[in-house]
This record gives C-alpha cells, structure tokens and sequence, in this order.
C-alpha cells in the first residue's frame, strides 16, 4: 500500500495542525496525515486504536464508541498491541457481523454510512430509514441507549434534516441521573431548542435542580447551555441560582457562573442590580477564568448603565495593577501564548480600561503609563502581541490620553502597515482611517506607506488604502497625490474604479492649485476611466472652462485632440463637443502657446463631430451635444453652412425624438430665423455656479431673448425652452418679459452629489435688465432678494416715460410661469416723466 | 462572538455554535451564505471580511475552515488567537487532529469548545485546565453512576 498523491486529494485529509508525513492510503481512500511531529505521548491508544480501526472499516475495532460502551476499547487495545496491515481484511468481517447483530447503527457506524453513501438519494434515504428507528425507540423509551439515538439525530441535524421530533428527548435525558445521558441531552437543547420553541420554559426546571445538586460537571453543563440558549424568561427565573454559584468555593463552577451572568444581562438588563455588587470582590481573584469572567461582566454592565460606569470607575488603579503584572513580570506558561502573558486577558482588561476612560480625564491619567509601557513591552514578534499592542491603541485612541501617546499610538499603526502579515495591515487601515479625521497631521506622516498600500492584491485592503489615501489629500500634498491616484486608476480592479474616479475629481476641486491643472486632471480622469464618472463631472467641467476665459484655446485644443483619438468615452465626448462648439473660432487659429501647434482644418472639426453623430457608441445625450455644437459652429466658423444645413435637414426625420425636436428648429434658425441665429449662438454667459444650485438654476432659467441662448444642457427640457423662445419671437408684441425665475430652494438633491460640506451658497444679485424701450417707454425690471427669505424674489418693474407728452392707459400685465407666485401688484401713475413702479 | 461555524473545503458543515437566538431557517440561510462567500475568498487575501453588519474572522487549518462572526468592537486579532486556542485544544485531545477526528467526534468537539468559550466569551485562559476538566468528564461518563461523585474535586 504505497501512498498514492491522489488519494491525498478527497475527503478530509490532512491533520488540521502542523506539516504532514507521509499518508498511508486506505481501501476507502480516507487519508489520515499526521501532523505535529511524533507527539505520540499526548496520544491515548484507544484513540489511535480508533483511527486506525476507521480507516480499516467501522465498527471493526468493536466500533469504539467513546461515549460509554467499553467493550470496544478492549479490543482495540489488543488489536493495537497485534496491529498488522493484514487485520484490514480481518476487521471488516467482524464488521459485517456486529451489525447484524445490533438492529440499529451505533453513531460512527451511522456516520460511516452516509458518508459512504454515493448519491444524494442513497444519503436521504439511509437517514429516513434511521429516524424512523430514532423516532421509535424515542416512542418506546431506551433508556440505556437513548443517548446514543440523540447524538445520532443531532448528526443528522448537522447535515440539514429536521430534528425537530428529538426535542422531547433532550428534556427526557437532562432529567436522567446518568451522566452521559445529561450531556447529550444539553447538547441537544443547544442544538435543537432556542427561545422561540415553546418547549425551552420546560427545561428550566431541569436546570434549576441542576444547579444546585453539587456535582460540578454537571453545573457545568448547566450553565453553559443557560448561556448559550436561556430566553428572557428563564434567565429571570434562574437568576438567584446563579447569584448564589458565584460564591461556590470552585474556581469551575465560579467562572461559568460569571459568564452566564453577562448573558442574563444581555438578555435582562434589570438584572444588573443582582450582579454587580459581587464584581468588585471577584476582581480580587487570581484565577484567570474568573478574572477574565469578571472583566467581561463589568464591561457589560458598564456598557449599559451610567450609573454602573461611575460606579466602577473606582477600579482603575486595580485593573491597571493587574495588567502591569501581567505584563511586566508575566504568568505561568500554561497562560502564556507565543511569549506572551494571556493576551485574552489583557485585551479583555484594555477594553474595559478604554470605557472607564472615555470622557474622564482622571482615569485616562492613570491609564497613561500602564498603556506607554503595554505599548513597549509587547513582544510583536506574533499574534498574540499585535492583537494586545492593536487593543492598546484602540484604547489609546478613545480615551483622554497624553499627546505623545497618541502618536505613540499612530506610529505603532504605521509600524502594522509595514508588517508582513497581512491583517495586521488590513486592521492598521480601518484604525488609520477612523483616526485621519481626529489626528490628521499624525497619520499625514504615514502618507507614502499608505499608498503603497493601494497596490495590495486583496481588494479589502486596497479599497481601504484608497479611502484613506483620498481622506488624507492636502493643498500641499495635492500635486503628488493625484499623480498616485490616477496611476491607481489606470490599473485597480472595476469596483474601486468609481470611487477612485469621483475620489480624484473631489479632491481636485478641493485643493486645485490652478485651473489648468485642474482641467488637466478631470481630462486625464475622463480618459482613463470616463465610463465610471458621475453624470455631474461634465458638468462642473463645462462650468470649470467657462469660468477660465484665459484657458479656452488650450482646453479646446486638448479636448480636440483627446477626442480625435478616441470617440467613445462619452462624458469626455459630451465635454469635447460642447467645447468645440462654443471655442471652435480659438480651435481654428490654431495658436495656443500650452499645447503643440495643430493645424485644423474646418472640415475636420465638421467631420469629427459628425462622426460622434453617427457612431454607435454615443448615447443619446452625446448626439444632442454634437448636433448643438455643430449648430453653433454655424456662426462661428467662415464659410458657407451647406455641410451643417446639411446634418439638420437629416436629423430633422431622426428616430430619436429629442434629436429630431433639435434638429427641427436648428433647421428654422437656417430657414425663417437666419436674422436672429447669430444672437441665439452667441457665447454662453457663465452661469452662475451657487454650490448645488447650478444645475437647477439652468434648468429653470428662462432668458430673455434679446440677451441670451439657449443653454444646451442635457436636459429634457432643452428642446421645449427652445420652442417656448421661439414662440416668444413670433409675437413681437408682448413685450412684457417675465424675469427668469430662479429657483430659489438651495438643491438639496444636489448636495448630496457633489459630497461638498458647504452650505449653499446664496444666489448672486441679479443686474437690472432693461427690458423695453420703444416710443418713450422703457421698461427696466430691478431683482431683489430679501435677506431673511432667500425663497422670495422681489421683482420691480419699473416705467419711465421718456417722451414729452403723456402716456395715458398705461396696463401693466405680467405673465408668470406657474412656478412663481405673485404676491401683487402695487400702485401706478400716468404722468410724464415719473417712474410708475410695480 | 455572535457564532462560530467549521465547515471542510466542500461546504459541509462540521461544526456550527450559535450565540444569538436565530431561527433554523435564518441560520441554515446565514450559514449558506457565508461558506459561499468564504470559500470564494482566494488564499492570499486577509482573514477579515465584512458580512452584513458584522466582522468575519476566518482560517483554515488543511480541509477545515474555522469561521467566527463577532461585531464591530471585537478586536479581529485576538479572535484568530481565539481560533487557533481551540484547534490546538482539540490536536491535544485527540492526537494530531483531522478533519475525520471532528466528523466522528462532533459531540466530543462540542463539548471542548464548551469548556474554551461561554456566551460567546473565553472562560479558561489554560490549555491544561480546559483538558483536564474534558478528561475528568469523560472519566466521569465512562463510571455508571454520578453517586460518590459530590466529592470529586474538578480542580480547577
């Protein structure tokens, strides 16, 4: 029997610890690898009697049932003392013949069996055919064997079938003297039983008679199953019992006892009363099971009561002692992990230190010291110490502690950032970026490693590194940070990409040291990673090289280029094309001392933008965004427009409703409304960035005619603006405009994309606007916004007689969207030369 | 710690310790979840995921992966420590430990688990007393009756 490397692939190999030996392969194939070195002491024969008698067969060996039947362990520790490969054969026989003998499975066996079984079906059906048994031998009552037809249906219930018919049986057997029958039977109430079966109340009985008969174990297991499963009621009901276990002389029985208290108090708050006079005598013990006990309760009753909190304060300088023996002059080996002194137990004491500590000065003073020297002394060589030294920090951190030892506590951090193991760096990340905020300038001094850490395989850890890095983004570190970041996002996997993107163009809008630059990097980020950028990032760039008058040429020509090489990138498309439209006379000259000298020609602008037109890969919006500009370059450019007149008269039977609307009146600004096209094109006025509000004040805003153009947004409204001005155009006799109604709410819908913390800015003053003047009457329309109620827009309309004589039947209309209100009208005149004012 | 599961390399459950009252069906689907998630999780990334509203903290020892879920103020280091505590408890009881050891012995691995944590929290910081009270228990199986044992001493 050479050991086959294939068999070593199936089922449950190797030990769970340590390296392995060679395997010796079974007929079933099932490979046991050894694994710590030889520490053949520490193993009971019966046990390796057992694996050995497993791998052979079940039941072999005299299946060795642990729980109770001896017959077994003779026999395996004969058949160990003669042991040969050639028993193989042997054991297998007995084995067929100890079960026919049996008429139901012992619990290997069982598990033998279904684990043997092929198919699902073969699995299923030898279960059902065993509950069956189960379920029988529950009806007639086994006492002998009950136990076993227990754990029996509790493997069962492990694999996912339904148990729930031993429920019964678990209260039978916790009532039973024997004690294998009770330590099953609490097995299955924590198995099968939870609080919301009815059945639970019943065990309460059981257990209060557990509880105080004296046998230790078995108020172990009490105990244990009240904290594992005990309901609000019973826990109420058993209280007293386990008050009076804490002042049991066993160390055994006490330790539980604390811990099934913090699980009353979590389930019955009220019952603190009960539990906290006892802490303060328990903390004197020395016994780490009930210290360790007692520092969970008294974090626990910490944690819910005020009251508690004050009250315990007082044993600060206590647990402060403890933790300093601990760590300065250690603990008997059999507590120590990897060199250090029970870090369960010090981690527990640190927590509970960092509670007592939060908000209270005292306290955190009394603290300092222990926590500088914990944070020194602590091997961190493993483990065990990194998880001591991290709690350190965290408690560092939320307490009143010195400012050396916060930094003390950062640069630990940066220390677990540069450790090899990667959790440590990955709970060193989520501390960093819960402090970046508070102790800003300290982790600043941990910026290099952290972004080292963006190229971290896992993506839990680069996602963190990313967060953090982009909280830790300055006016001075801005340049070289950016510069990481985009080399990030050209290469980080597509779920960070989005937040990367919108990252990047948040902290340059923050901290951009110049508008080109600025330009620069939303350009390069729409390049790298358009598809993944918000739908307000063309906007705020259009807004951003608007405002940058001196910029226009080098943005158009960079645009120009950008989109030349590459037309699919829709929001930088969106961007190009508005830029083209609006600065294509700048794109012509082509001079522009910031970028190489590039020769266009008119006809390549014309065909690169009918090229978006036409491509598959635009959306929508994009073509809207063409087909304006091409509009615009109609006035901008020399020449004839046959080529633009061209494109509109196509689109004018597009499919697409919106473009066809567009291209429907582009071709009426040809035909009927060439007089007024250049006006309507003319460059567009900045508008007005008020935080949130700009979006909204575009949709909104409805211009005078004579003044202005149409904004070509991407909104669905655009198209019906344009309409509504056309409309205004065809009867040149309503001269009273309405004034563009801003709207006045701050957009709180907005806000929230733009992630900006500020306030929205107040609308700006808008100017005077002469609206009319014909025939000695001129018309000006004055805005006032009142400073308490930003909602409100006073509008004075306000007519001056120019002419000598009088103007008699003067009427004032005034047609408003139904989006204002009119508050009303006041007061005329008619007499020349006075100003009537409404 | 909210629960704590074993399951192998295929996603069969070995061991599953609940410390929050859920019913069968949240836990089974609880369960499903997580050994998906787990599993999918490629061997050089780290041993903490968030899950919902909790942290999960696993390790795999050979077949077997040990799975803990505990909440946000849990310190995921000691958690590991937590994990590692209770393999090398059950390597000392049963002698180099497999997965085969947990299958057939699952109650003998609840029991130790029992005696290493309550309610979720560490009761016994000493590898010697956690296997010396698991060996004084099974000793006390094995003799037919618990009368004479008031006086047995479970030391510490």
């Amino acid at each position: 029997m050479d050991s086959n490397p294939s068999s070593q692939k199936l089922s449950s190999e190797g030990a769970l610890l340590g390296s392995p030996r060679p395997v010796r392969q079974s007929r079933r194939l099932e490979v046991v690898k050894k694994i710590l070195p030889l520490n053949s002491k520490s193993q009971r024969p019966e046990v390796r009697g057992f694996k050995i008698a497993l791998q052979g067969g079940p039941g072999g060996a005299g299946s060795h049932n642990r729980g109770g039947e001896t017959e077994g362990s003779d026999q395996a520790r004969t058949f160990l003392g003669a042991w040969t490969r050639k028993r193989w054969g042997e054991s297998r026989g007995v084995e067929t013949e100890a079960r026919m003998v049996a008429s139901s499975l012992k619990l290997q066996d069982l598990i033998q069996e279904i684990r043997g079984a092929k198919t699902q079906a073969q699995e299923r059906e030898v279960i059902q055919k065993e509950c069956a048994h189960i379920r029988a031998s529950f009806r007639d009552g086994d006492p002998l064997h009950s136990h076993r037809q227990l754990a029996k249906l509790l493997y069962v219930h492990m694999l996912g079938y339904p148990a729930h018919f031993g429920q019964m049986e678990c209260l039978k057997l916790i009532a039973s003297p024997r004690f294998t029958d009770k330590r099953v039977g609490y097995l299955g109430a924590m198995l099968l039983l939870d609080e919301r079966q009815d059945a639970h109340l019943l065990i309460t009985n059981s257990i209060k008679n557990d509880l105080s008969q004296g046998i230790e174990a078995v108020q172990g297991l009490a105990l244990c199953t009240l904290s594992a499963m005990g309901s609000a009621e019973m826990c109420r009901d058993l209280a007293p019992e386990v008050e009076k276990l804490l002042l049991q002389p066993s160390p055994y029985v006490r330790k539980k006892a604390v811990l099934t208290a913090v699980h009353m108090i979590r389930k019955v708050p009220e019952l603190s009363d009960i539990f906290l006079p006892p802490c303060a005598q328990l903390l004197h013990e020395r016994h780490h099971g009930i210290l360790l006990g007692t520092v969970t309760l008294i974090t626990e009753l910490c944690e819910r009561s005020p009251a508690a909190l004050q009250h315990f304060r007082k044993v600060v300088p206590q647990l402060v002692h403890t933790l300093r023996t601990l760590v300065m002059t250690g603990c008997s080996a059999e507590h120590s992990v990897s060199g250090v002194s029970d870090p369960f137990l010090q981690v527990q004491i640190l927590r509970l230190l960092r509670i007592l500590g939060r908000n209270h000065e005292e306290s955190s003073e009394t603290m300092n010291d222990l926590l500088a020297q914990v944070a020194t002394n602590t091997d961190t060589s493993r483990n065990a110490g990194n998880a001591v030294l991290f709690e350190t920090v965290l408690t560092i951190m939320d307490i009143r502690s010195a400012a050396g030892l916060r930094v003390l506590a950062v640069n630990i951090l940066g220390r677990f950032l540069l450790n090899s193991d990667r959790n440590i760096r990955y709970v060193a990340l989520t501390s960093l970026l819960k402090l970046v905020q508070s102790d800003h300038s300290a982790v600043q001094r941990h910026r290099p490693t952290v972004v080292e850490c963006l190229w971290e395989p896992d993506a839990s850890l680069s996602r963190r590194a990313l967060e953090l890095s982009l909280a830790l983004v300055n006016s001075s570190n801005v340049r070289a940070m950016t510069q990481e970041l985009q080399g990030f996002l050209e290469s980080c996997p597509p779920d960070l990409r989005a937040d990367c993107a919108s990252g990047i163009l948040l902290a340059a809008e923050r901290f951009a040291p110049t508008k080109r630059w600025h330009i620069d990097t939303i350009l390069r980020v729409l390049t790298t990673a358009g598809t993944y950028v918000r739908d307000d990032a063309v906007a705020n760039l259009i807004q951003l090289i608007g405002g940058a008058q001196e910029l226009h040429a080098y943005s158009v020509h960079r645009l120009y280029s950008a989109l030349a090489e590459d037309i699919s990138q829709q929001p930088l498309v969106q961007v190009a094309a508005w830029c083209i439209g609006e600065y294509g006379d700048l794109l012509l000259e082509g001079t522009c001392e910031e970028t190489e000298p590039l020769q266009v020609e008119k006809e390549e602008v014309l065909a690169l933008l009918e090229r978006v037109l036409q491509s598959q890969m635009s959306l929508p919006a994009t073509r809207g965004y063409a087909l304006t500009a091409l509009m615009k370059l109609s006035t901008r450019l020399h020449g004839d427009n046959n080529r633009i007149c061209q494109v509109m008269s196509i689109y004018g039977s597009c499919q697409n409703v919106e473009l066809q609307q567009r291209a429907v009146e582009y071709n009426a600004l040809f035909r009927k409304y060439d007089h007024l096209r250049a006006a309507v094109l003319e460059k567009m006025p900045l508008v007005e960035r008020g935080g949130p509000q700009v979006d909204e004040e575009a949709k909104e805003s409805k211009e005078v005619a004579q003044l202005s153009e149409a904004a070509p947004l991407p909104t669905e409204t655009q198209a019906s603006k344009l309409l509504d001005l056309l409309d205004l155009l065809d009867g040149p006799s309503e001269n009273a405009q309405h004034p563009p109604p801003l709207d006045p709410t701050p957009g709180d819908t907005l806000i929230h994309l733009l992630d900006l913390p500020c306030a929205p800015r107040p609308p700006a003053p808008i100017p005077n606007l002469k609206v009319f003047e014909r025939e000695g009457l001129e018309l000006n329309l004055s805005f006032v916004r009142p400073p308490g109620t930003p909602t409100l827009l006073l509008i004075t309309v306000t007519a001056t007689n120019t002419s000598g004589g009088d103007v008699t039947h003067f009427i004032c209309q005034a047609a408003v969207p139904k989006v204002c209100r009119r508050p009303g009208l006041r007061g005329s005149l008619d007499t020349p030369g006075e100003k009537a004012t409404k | 710690m909210q629960f704590m599961l074993l399951f192998s390399r295929q996603g069969k459950l070995r061991l599953q310790k609940w410390y929050v009252p859920l019913s069968d069906k949240e836990k089974k689907k609880i369960t499903r979840e997580l050994v998906q998630t787990v599993l999918a999780r490629k061997p050089k990334m780290c041993s903490f995921l968030e899950w919902r509203d909790l942290k999960i903290v696993y390790k795999r020892y050979a077949s077997l992966y040990f799975c803990c879920a505990i909440e946000d103020q849990d310190n995921e280091l000691i958690t590991l420590e937590i994990i590692h505590r209770y393999v090398e408890l059950l390597d000392k009881y049963f002698g180099s430990v497999c997965e085969l050891d947990i299958i057939f012995n699952f109650e003998k691995a609840y029991f130790i688990l029992d005696e290493f944590l309550l309610g979720g929290e560490v009761q016994e910081t000493s590898k010697k007393n956690v296997l010396k009270a698991i060996e004084q228990a099974d000793l006390l199986q094995e003799s037919k009756h618990l009368e004479g044992q008031t006086t047995l001493r479970w030391g510490k």
